[in-house]
C-alpha cells in the first residue's frame, strides 16, 4: 500500500519510461520468459471463457427442465410456488426487487462515494486521509452477513424515524407512503446495499483521482481557479470513466447481494408502488432462502431465476462498457 | 523489490505452516475418534442401555430437517459417546436431506414430510431391492407467538388465526378476537403477521392444519412456501421469533422451542372443552390422534388437524429419518441401526420433552422399533 501511494506521489509519468518499457517489450518477445508468460495469460483468458460457457450452459440445461414444467408465465407471474403440482413460478417480482434496490443503491453510494474519494485526495490533510482509506478498506473486507446481522439488529430499529418523515413529507407521491410496520423494505435493502458496495466504489475513484494529471490541475490553478473549479474541469472529467468503472463493480455486488438482503427484507411475491412497505424480493435472496428446503424441480427452477440474474448482469455490465467506450475520448485518459 | 520477494516467501512459510498444522490436526482428531475404543468401554456403561450393537467406530453421513436438529444433536452426543461412532447431521433442510439421500451418499435422512412417490421412486436406485421409508421419530409442537402488551392467555381458533394470516382481520380489538377472549383488553392496534420467507416444513404443517381445520377461510393450497398475501417474513423460525419479539402488535409461528422472554404462545381452541396450551405432552396427545398411512414397513403419518381430543394440541409436525429398508450400504448398515434403535428407544426419546420436542406416542414408537429391527 505505502508503495503503491509513493508512486502516485510521484511527478506524473513521462512518456519515456513507457516508451522505454515498449522498446523492451519487442526486443524480448522471443525470450522464454516472455513466451511463458504469454502462454499462461493466454491460457488464463482462454480458462476464463471456458468457465464461463460451462456455467451458462448449465444454468440454460436446468433452468430449460424448470421452465418447460412452468403452468404460470416464467416473466410474469407473481408467484413462486415449485413445491405443488402443478408448479407455477415467475421472476417478476424478483427482476423488479434485484433492479429496483440496486438503483436505490447506486443513487445513495456513487455519489457519497465520489465525494469520499475527492475529500481524500484533494481536501483531506494527509494525516487524515491515511486512516480514512484504511477504514474504508475494513469496510470492505467485512463478511455480507455481519451487514444482514447489523442491519437486522441495527439499522432496521432506527429507520422508524426517517420512514416516518419520508411518509409525512413525500407519501402523496405514493413512492413512500408508508403503513405502521417493521422497516424492512426495498428502501432498507438499498441503503444496506449503499453502505456495502460503498468501500469498493470509494476506493477504485480515490486511485482514479489520485492520478489525475497534475499538469492540468497546475493549469488550471495558474489561470486563477479555485480548487472546486480544479476538481470540476480536470479531475473529474479526467476520472469520469474510472468512477463508471467503480459504480459497475459496486453495481455488480449490489446486484448479486445474498445474505445482507435476505435478512433485512421482508419478502413477499408483490410488487409495491411504495419503497417503504415490507415485500418484494431479489434473486439471490430468493435463491439463500427457498433452496435448503427446495426438492430438485425448485432447485431447477431457482436456477432458471439465477440464469435471469446472470444475464441481467452482462447487460449491465455490456451497457457500463459501451459507456466507458464512448466516454473515453473526452476523458483525460489519454493525455 | 527484494522486500516484497521475502515478504512473499514468508508468506509461503507460514501458509505451509498452517494447512500443515490443519493436516496434523485433522489426521489428530481422527486419531481421537479411533483410538478413544478403551475410553468407552467405561463410557458406555456410564450412558447406560445403549445398545451399540455390531456398530464399530466410524462415522455416519446425515442431512436434511432443520426442525429436528436440536433433538438429534443431543442424541448424537449420547450415542457417539457410547459407542464411538461420529454421526455428522447437517441439517441443511429436508429437500437437501431426502435430495442427497436419493443419490446413495447418506446413511439416513432427516425430514419433515414424508417421501412422495417419485421421492420413493427415486431412493430405489439406492436400496437395492428395497426402497426408502420414513420412520417418525420426533414430534414438534408449533407454537403461535404473540407480543401484545397487558393481554396475557390469548385464545385463538383456527378460523381466526387463519383471517389474522391473511389479512382479513388486520386490528386487534377485532370482534372475533373479543369473542374469543371476553375478558381480556384489546387494544386498537394493528395486527403484524410473520410468516417464513424460506421454505420450511412448520409453514407446511401449519397451513395444512389451516387448511385442514378451515378450509373456507384458507383457501390456498399450502406447501412448504408461503402463499398468502400480506403480513411480514423473516428467515427461519429464529427470525420469525426475534421479530415478533421485537414488535408489539406481532403475531408468528415457530417450533415451541423458540419461545422466549417477551413472546406467549396463543392457547387454541380446538373445541375441545378447555383451549390447548402447546407443549410437549398436548403435542404427543395429539400425533397419537394420527393415522400410519405408509404402506409395507413405511411408517408415514397423517395427522388428525381437526382433532378435538382434550389436550391435544393440534398444529404439530412430525419430523422422520428416512433409510433403506433392504439394501443399506453393509458398512453403514450397523451404526445405523444401533443409532436408530437407540432414539427410538424410552431413553432416547425421554430426552425429547427437555428440549421442547414432543416423543411419538407409545403404539407408534412400538412399530418403529420392529422396522428398525427388521432393517437389512
Amino acid at each position: 500500500m505505502d508503495i503503491t501511494t509513493k508512486n502516485t506521489e510521484a511527478p506524473p509519468p513521462t512518456p519515456q519510461p513507457t516508451e522505454a518499457g515498449s522498446k523492451r517489450a519487442a526486443r524480448g518477445a522471443t525470450r522464454p520468459g516472455d513466451r511463458i508468460f504469454l502462454g499462461l495469460s493466454r491460457g488464463s483468458g482462454i480458462l476464463l471463457l471456458v468457465v464461463m460457457a460451462a456455467i451458462a450452459v448449465f444454468l440454460t440445461y436446468r433452468a430449460s427442465l424448470a421452465i418447460s414444467e412452468d403452468h404460470g408465465n416464467f416473466l410474469t407471474t407473481f408467484e413462486w410456488n415449485t413445491g405443488v403440482t402443478p408448479p407455477t413460478f415467475g421472476i417478476a417480482v424478483l427482476a423488479y426487487g434485484t433492479v429496483i434496490s440496486s438503483i436505490i443503491a447506486m443513487v445513495i453510494a456513487v455519489p457519497v462515494a465520489v465525494a469520499i474519494a475527492l475529500f481524500l485526495t484533494h481536501y483531506a490533510p494527509r494525516r487524515l486521509s491515511g486512516p480514512i482509506s484504511y477504514v474504508i478498506d475494513l469496510l470492505a473486507a467485512v463478511p455480507s452477513i455481519v451487514y444482514g446481522l447489523w442491519g437486522a439488529l441495527i439499522l432496521v430499529p432506527n429507520l422508524n424515524g426517517l420512514f416516518g418523515w419520508l411518509n409525512d413529507y413525500f407519501g402523496w407521491t405514493g413512492f413512500f407512503s408508508w403503513e405502521e410496520g417493521a422497516p424492512r423494505s426495498m428502501l432498507t435493502v438499498g441503503i444496506l446495499l449503499a453502505i456495502m458496495i460503498l468501500p469498493i466504489i470509494t476506493n477504485v475513484s480515490r486511485e482514479v483521482f489520485r492520478q489525475a494529471p497534475l499538469m492540468h490541475q497546475e493549469a488550471a490553478l495558474a489561470l486563477g481557479a479555485t480548487r472546486w473549479e480544479v476538481i470540476r474541469m480536470s479531475v473529474l472529467p479526467f476520472g469520469r470513466s474510472g468512477v463508471i468503472s467503480a459504480s459497475m463493480l459496486g453495481l455488480g455486488r449490489a446486484l448479486g447481494e445474498t445474505m445482507a438482503v435476505a435478512t433485512v427484507l421482508s419478502p413477499d411475491f408483490l410488487i409495491h408502488l411504495s419503497l417503504l412497505n415490507p415485500g418484494g424480493g431479489t434473486f439471490a435472496q430468493n435463491i439463500a432462502s427457498k433452496f435448503g428446503e427446495a426438492n430438485e424441480f425448485g432447485r431447477d427452477a431457482l436456477i432458471a431465476s439465477g440464469l435471469v440474474l446472470f444475464v441481467i448482469t452482462l447487460l449491465v455490465n455490456g451497457a457500463a462498457r459501451l459507456i466507458i467506450a464512448r466516454r473515453k475520448e473526452y476523458s483525460g485518459a489519454n493525455a | 523489490m527484494k522486500l516484497q520477494r521475502m515478504n512473499r516467501r514468508a508468506l509461503a512459510l507460514g501458509a505451509l505452516a498452517v494447512s500443515g498444522a490443519l493436516a496434523l490436526t485433522a489426521c489428530g482428531s481422527d486419531d481421537t475418534s479411533s483410538g478413544s475404543g478403551d475410553s468407552s468401554a467405561s463410557a458406555s456403561t456410564q450412558a447406560g442401555s445403549i445398545d451399540c450393537g455390531d456398530a464399530k467406530n466410524g462415522q455416519l453421513l446425515s442431512d436434511g430437517s432443520s426442525a429436528q436438529k436440536n433433538a438429534i444433536d443431543a442424541w448424537v452426543a449420547q450415542f457417539s459417546k457410547a459407542c464411538g461412532v461420529q454421526i455428522n447431521y447437517k441439517a441443511g433442510g429436508s429437500g437437501a436431506g431426502v435430495t442427497s439421500f436419493t443419490q446413495g451418499q447418506l446413511a439416513f435422512a432427516g425430514s419433515d414430510s414424508a417421501l412422495k412417490p417419485e421421492e420413493v421412486t427415486a431412493s430405489k436406485k439406492v436400496c437395492s431391492g428395497g426402497q426408502g421409508i420414513d420412520l417418525p421419530m420426533v414430534g414438534g409442537p408449533i407454537a403461535i407467538g404473540y407480543n401484545l402488551s397487558g393481554v396475557d392467555n390469548l385464545v385463538l381458533d383456527a378460523p381466526t388465526l387463519a383471517k389474522i394470516f391473511d389479512s382479513k382481520i388486520t386490528k386487534w380489538n377485532d370482534p372475533a378476537i373479543a369473542k374469543l377472549n371476553p375478558d381480556a383488553k384489546l387494544p386498537d392496534l394493528k395486527i403484524q403477521a410473520f410468516h417464513r420467507s424460506d421454505e420450511s416444513g412448520t409453514t407446511d404443517n401449519f397451513t395444512k392444519y389451516l387448511k385442514a381445520v378451515t378450509p373456507d377461510n384458507w383457501k390456498y393450497e399450502g406447501g412448504k412456501a408461503w402463499q398468502a398475501d400480506g403480513g411480514q417474513a423473516a428467515a427461519q423460525s429464529s427470525g420469525v421469533a426475534a421479530q415478533v419479539k421485537q414488535t408489539n402488535g406481532a403475531i408468528g409461528y415457530f417450533e415451541l422451542s423458540y419461545l422466549g422472554d417477551g413472546v406467549s404462545p396463543v392457547s387454541i381452541d380446538t373445541g375441545a372443552a378447555s383451549p390447548v396450551v402447546p407443549s410437549s405432552d398436548s403435542a404427543t396427545k395429539a400425533i397419537a390422534d394420527a393415522k400410519v398411512v405408509g404402506t409395507g414397513s413405511d411408517l408415514a403419518l397423517q395427522l388428525n388437524y381437526a382433532t378435538k381430543a382434550e389436550g391435544a394440541y393440534p398444529i404439530t409436525l412430525v419430523t422422520y429419518e428416512i433409510v433403506c429398508d433392504k439394501g443399506n450400504k453393509s458398512d453403514t448398515l450397523p451404526a445405523t441401526k444401533a443409532f436408530l434403535k437407540y432414539i427410538a428407544s424410552e431413553e432416547g426419546q425421554g430426552l425429547l420433552p427437555g428440549l421442547k420436542y414432543a416423543p411419538i406416542p407409545a403404539d407408534i414408537i412400538a412399530k418403529v422399533r420392529t422396522t428398525i429391527d427388521g432393517l437389512s
